[in-house]
């Protein structure tokens, strides 16, 4: 049982061999991402580094203090906060919802001093954590049991209700889809995927032609859609392939975008930031940048496959599934191929919430990596 | 290996195959990324990249401003002004309502107009500026600057308009512009892309309109880029619109000025001119209107002001309203009478009051008749009895073609739209319409000027130039387009003997300046500015033997509307004539003779100004004469 003395909670590595084994090269990709983000900013400001630019860089900074610190700290201490933090969470969702109900008006954050804490955002990795965790108590098999089943399910639904509520479709869908492929990584039985997905399949359209009236399609629509009958989003994503389009094979050009300089392109600092590189570096930037991401999530998903904890590999393939979840409903939004969700570019568009989620995100993802020798079995409840 | 062990490499092994497949799928979906973004960017780049440039550029075109008329001594009669205005982009408003109640506590802002903003918020597109105010004098513009801070949304914008200077005074020559209607458009076959040009004028009347399209110039183009929101970021490009030509009118301002403020609330017309050239001097109607008005639009109010008046303010009197010419007609029978040797200036005719032909009796204006007239005292006392037995010694033919030369019955080809012909009868006509013969009484009227006879004041201006001159004289108002003088045919004499004309001048003379002359207590008394003329009155109503016989009721004692128009036409100075002149004043036929008085004072203003002899202010020829 020589293994164990991995796991034995005395053994401690010191914080400097902690910092060299993180994984730099994957932090200098990071960093790479990011400064594509400074220069779109920068551009978006017409060529200035305030008002985005300069904060959203201070922001970055502070993100990779996070990242390093979380990154050095126990994957087995992040275990125990696992399920506190989801309860916390959950709490603050709780906390909003009536906070909007009982006349504050509709908020999706808390403020904290001079903090804004978005109970969303902090879901994100809680659920992420909490999963891992509750997973990692599951043997082979075990996942696809009913009672282990329902609680799993319970874990994704509750926070997605709740975020649903506010609305937040997008961040609702990113959590559901999160909760979801964690499940199938964990090995839920294709006897229960096959069947869902089906019947999925079948539902909609069935729900859709048979139990629906029109006014509630149309409600549905708008609700899917809010720019099937308004004329304000409906003019944006307009714009935003015409600014990606425009780019053309080679771009515009660095500071050349004229749908964004002229505002035609709207929200182009944050949601629709893809857009600006779309259109000032044309087919082959915009492929670039989606090739930075895709190193990123190889660099990611190989930092799972090589933990030696069960808990350690879902927690990193749910922080990689995350990251992947932002670009992939955000890149698919602008190029109007989904409706327009709120949920922006990670680590490009402007917004502090969302850099410091994806960074502490970065930070579990590289704390698995220092941490990959560590086994923790599966009674553990995690150390705090 | 313990099962530990062994469970825990199954689930590593789990874990490694479905992450394999997990990772499949997001390469599946990257995939599917890179194959839109290739779409867009690759395959429809080219059609994004046109609405991209759709969306920033902008086309603007640039009307050049209208260029100036001018008088023969450089007076600007009509110019373009700065048009201070304010547009209000609604989108940017955040309120409208709010905005525009704000606005109105500092500059004007019409209760129509803003009602019908709010209205139509909704149906127009929230970024475009939407026009609140315009013709803003320069101190609200500028206290409207001054506040602009404190506005959202509101664009204070200057144009240009076109502005005529003595409004009522020149309109009937100027005309004016308004706004391109649809039929406009229609029957415009320049293809002049100015016409698209939102709020872009034409000239609808008068000078305005005959010279439109050298005046407005040629348009030039802006390309543009806006933002969003249509606010102009930059010009790319700039063709400067070509200014039209600048009119220099033969008109001297100062006595076109005098004539109007005399006759402003008479209906009347007026004309004076250079007999040698005919260049018009002045050409007057009243009452006149203001253009202004119409370029900015004209109230219903307004509207019907101008065309219920009794005065007839659209109606331009001088080349479009014809009138018995009276008495003044007596010039042209006695010249064309003279000239034909059927009278000789030593031929005596007899009045007793009335000249009796067959059954019907003609009578004079003066009831006791004159006693034996020799043609000088026949134009001197008005005698009618004498020009009815010139007329019939004459005869219908004689006197028409006489008529036709000293220019009546014919427009005179001035320079504005609208002239009217008058009308001179003769047995023809008479024939063709009545289906009967000319009658012999029908000579006997029109020798006098009445009966069919009708003629527009400058018709009778040209007719007091040509026995002026003895030249065949044309009026013409426009001097010369830009640097180019417009060029008239040479001037013929009008063809008369020049004894014959002689007679008829010295016999004008003696109206004006001798005792017992008709013109003699409105005579000007400075021998060297010395006027000669002939009075003239028509009869608008039917005077009953009855009344004749107790008297002729005066035009005083009638209402306006009965009374007699009064005539006259004259020119000066009588030894060397160079100016002529022709007034009529509707229902001015009064004892006072209105007429004449300002006949007398025009042509002394136009001798004291010596408005001939002056430098012009002209540009330099092309090519000189």
């Amino acid at each position: 049982m020589s293994d164990f003395s991995y796991g034995d909670w005395s053994h401690q590595v010191p914080l400097h061999r902690k910092i060299s084994r993180i994984d730099w090269t994957l932090v200098g990709l990071i960093g790479l991402i990011a400064c594509t983000g400074f220069a779109m900013l920068f551009s978006a400001a017409n060529g200035s580094f305030s008002p985005w630019a300069d904060r959203q860089m201070i922001r970055f900074l502070v993100g990779l203090g996070i990242l390093v610190s979380v990154a050095c700290i126990d994957i087995r201490v992040w275990m125990g906060l696992a399920y506190p933090a989801y309860f916390v969470s959950l709490l603050l969702l709780v906390a909003v919802e009536v906070a909007g109900h009982v006349g504050l008006g509709a908020q999706r954050w808390i403020e904290l001093g001079p903090l804004e804490l978005q109970p969303s955002e902090l879901m994100k990795i809680s659920l992420v954590l909490a999963l891992a965790r509750y997973l990692n108590g599951l043997g082979t098999g075990e996942i696809s049991r009913p009672f282990q089943l329902a609680a799993a399910l319970s874990l994704i639904a509750a926070p997605v209700v709740l975020v649903l509520m506010q609305p937040n479709l997008g961040t609702a869908a990113l959590l559901l889809m999160c909760g979801c492929l964690m499940m199938f990584l964990a090995g839920l039985s294709w006897f229960w995927i096959v069947p869902t997905i089906i019947s999925v399949m079948i539902a909609v359209p069935m729900v859709w032609r048979f139990a629906l009236h029109d006014y509630q399609k149309a409600r549905v629509m708008t609700f899917l859609d809010p720019g099937s009958d308004a004329l304000g989003a409906g003019w944006n994503i307009t714009q935003a392939k015409i600014a990606l389009g425009s780019g053309g094979l080679l771009g515009k050009g660095f500071l050349m975008g004229t749908q964004s300089r002229l505002n035609f392109l709207p929200e182009k600092e944050t949601d629709f930031i893809f857009t600006m590189v779309g259109e000032e570096f044309g087919f082959i930037g915009s492929i670039a940048l989606l090739a930075l991401f895709a190193v990123v999530l190889y660099y990611g998903m190989q930092i799972a496959l090589r933990s030696r904890s069960q808990f350690g590999r879902l927690l990193a393939a749910g922080i990689v599934i995350n990251f992947f979840l932002y670009i992939m409903i955000n890149a698919l939004m602008v190029m109007g191929l989904i409706p327009v969700v709120g949920i922006p570019m990670p680590l490009i568009s402007y917004g502090g919430s969302a850099m410091m989620t994806v960074m502490f995100g970065f930070g579990l993802l590289m704390s698995v990596h220092v941490h990959r020798s560590i086994v923790v079995p599966r009674s553990s409840s995690g150390m705090i | 290996m313990s099962s530990f062990d062994n469970k825990e490499k199954q689930r590593h092994a789990n874990f490694t195959r479905r992450s394999l497949m997990l990772s499949g799928g997001i390469t599946a979906i990257f995939g599917l990324m890179a194959g839109r973004l290739y779409q867009l960017q690759v395959v429809d780049g080219d059609q994004y990249f046109a609405q991209a440039e759709e969306n920033r550029i902008s086309d603007r075109l640039l009307a050049p401003p209208r260029s100036r008329i001018l008088d023969r001594f450089g007076v600007p009669l009509a110019t373009s002004r700065r048009n201070y205005r304010v547009m209000v982009i609604p989108e940017r408003t955040g309120n409208l309502a709010g905005t525009l109640d704000e606005l109105a506590k500092v500059i004007p802002v019409n209760d129509r107009v803003r009602a019908r903003l709010l209205k139509d918020e909704g149906s127009y597109k929230p970024f475009v500026p939407v026009l609140v105010s315009d013709n803003l004098s320069w101190d609200d513009f500028a206290r409207l600057n001054l506040d602009l801070p404190y506005f959202r949304g509101v664009q204070p914008e200057v144009g240009e308009t076109r502005d005529y200077p003595y409004a009522e005074e020149f309109s009937h020559v100027l005309g004016y512009v308004a706004a391109v209607s649809p039929e406009d458009k229609e029957k415009d076959t320049s293809a002049d892309p100015l016409l698209e040009v939102p709020g872009f004028r034409i000239g609808k009347r008068g000078i305005e309109k005959t010279f439109d399209t050298r005046i407005r110039g040629h348009a030039g183009a802006s390309r543009v880029e806006v933002n969003a929101y249509g606010r102009v970021i930059r010009e790319l490009e700039r063709k400067p619109g070509v200014p039209g030509e600048e009119v220099y009118l033969t008109l001297d301002k100062e006595l076109q000025s005098f004539i109007h403020d005399r006759l402003k609330d008479e209906s009347a017309g007026a004309a004076i001119m250079d007999v040698q050239t005919g260049d018009v001097l002045a050409l007057v109607s009243t009452p006149g209107f203001d253009p202004n008005a119409f370029n900015r639009g004209l109230t219903s109010a307004e509207w019907a002001a101008l065309t219920e008046s009794d005065h007839k303010p659209l109606v331009n009197k001088v080349m479009a309203g014809i009138y018995p010419p009276g008495s003044t007609f007596k010039t042209v029978t006695a010249l064309a009478a003279l000239d034909a040797g059927a009278i000789t200036p030593d031929t005596i005719f007899h009045c007793n009051g009335a000249f009796e032909l067959g059954s019907h009796a003609f009578h004079c204006w003066r009831k006791q008749g004159h006693g034996p007239l020799n043609l000088r005292g026949g134009i001197k006392n008005s005698c009618d009895c004498f020009f009815y037995q010139a007329a019939l010694k004459l005869g219908i033919d004689g006197l028409q073609a006489g008529a036709k030369r000293l220019g009546l019955g014919q427009t005179t080809g001035i320079e504005i739209p609208g002239e009217r012909n008058g009308f001179i009868p003769d047995r023809y006509w008479k024939q063709a319409t009545f289906h009967e013969p000319w009658q012999l009484g029908e000579t006997v009227v029109a020798g006098i000027g009445q009966g069919y006879i009708l003629a527009t004041p400058l018709q009778l201006c040209v007719l007091a130039a040509r026995i002026a001159s003895g030249m065949q004289v044309m009026p013409r108002i426009v001097h010369s387009l830009g640097a180019q003088r417009l060029s008239r045919p040479a001037i013929e004499p009008v063809g008369f003997s020049p004894d014959a004309l002689n007679v008829v001048r010295d016999a004008m003379s003696s109206v004006t300046n001798e005792p017992g002359g008709t013109a003699y207590p409105w005579r000007i008394t400075d021998p060297t500015m010395a006027m000669a003329g002939k009075t003239g009155t028509a009869q608008v109503r039917v005077i009953s033997n009855e009344e004749r016989q107790h008297g002729v009721r005066s035009n005083e004692s009638l209402p306006w509307n009965l009374r007699d128009h009064g005539l006259f036409i004259g020119f000066a100075p009588v030894d060397k004539p160079r100016y002529a002149i022709a007034v009529v004043i509707e229902h001015g036929g009064l004892n006072s003779h209105p007429q004449v008085q300002l006949a007398r004072d025009v042509l002394a203003l136009a001798q004291t100004r010596d408005v001939l002899g002056r430098p012009t202010a002209y540009p330099l020829q092309a090519a000189s004469l």
